[in-house]
């Protein structure tokens, strides 16, 4: 099984560098490009999400074995930023504290199989997301 | 990473040719919105063939600098959504709705050709 990848997340730049290097861990590990794209998309908005709300933190890149011989891609974003007091509200479309779309969590949510988001008090934000290969 | 921006008649083109930043895209929409203004252009395409992800925030610059185009009465397309990317922007919600799209540089100037034709008779 291969290696975690982590990537340093303090600019809008490793933005990029973050979806780029997911999009090459998620081919490698087999996805197609449409799916390879899906895995990006979302990275893309978890680092951004880093960079507007904690400034800096972390996306952790860990392809997966399921049960039954499933194989998937999970991403860690993680950060210790002043966190989401309310989580309900953070995943509703359309909801957007930095006058952005509001697409950005639920969107997420969307476009992976499975999500969890802790934030607890006291602060920090880690989102972790898998997509699982058909 | 600059996106040149070349201008042909009254059109002008952008082609982004790498994974843009969010820096890189706001800049995109001032260059673009200046020189609208700047050479009175009738219309603007945004070649969006090269780029790998159309997240929420490149989304939102592209409505931005359609709606400031607008303003200006000039029109924008955008060509070159890849299929992938067109994929994953669905899922995420996103649909460009307001903006007309094209498959690519030779259809956008077309659209915009018959639009400026229209809008002379």
């Amino acid at each position: 099984m291969a290696d975690d990848t982590q990537i340093h997340i303090t600019s809008d730049k490793d933005v990029v560098t973050a979806r780029q290097h997911g999009r090459a861990v998620a081919l490698q590990a087999g996805f197609s490009l449409s799916e390879a794209t899906l895995i990006a998309t979302a990275i893309s908005e978890l680092a951004r999400n880093i960079v507007s709300y904690a400034q800096q933190g972390s996306i952790t890149l860990r392809p997966v074995n399921g049960s039954s011989g499933l194989r998937g891609l999970t991403v860690v974003a993680s950060d210790s930023g002043p966190g989401i007091t309310d989580i309900a509200q953070a995943l509703r479309d359309g909801y957007s504290s930095s006058g952005g779309l509001g697409l950005g969590l639920p969107g997420v949510r969307r476009l992976m199989d499975e999500f969890d988001i802790a934030s607890p008090a006291g602060g920090g934000t880690t989102v972790t997301v898998t997509k699982w290969r058909p | 990473m600059q996106v040149p921006i070349l201008k042909q008649g009254g059109v002008l083109i952008a082609t982004i040719q790498a994974a843009l930043s969010d820096a890189d895209l706001l800049e995109l929409r001032n260059a673009l919105v200046h020189q609208v203004v700047r050479y009175r252009s009738s219309g603007v395409i945004v070649d969006v063939t090269a780029m790998d992800v159309m997240d929420s925030f490149a989304s939102r610059t592209l409505l931005e600098i359609s709606h400031m185009i607008r303003l200006r009465g000039a029109d924008t397309v955008i060509v070159g959504i890849q299929p992938e990317v067109a994929f994953a922007m669905v899922q995420l919600g996103l649909t460009l709705e307001d903006i007309p799209t094209a498959l690519d540089l030779e259809e956008g100037l077309d659209y915009l050709q018959q639009k400026n034709s229209r809008s002379i008779n």
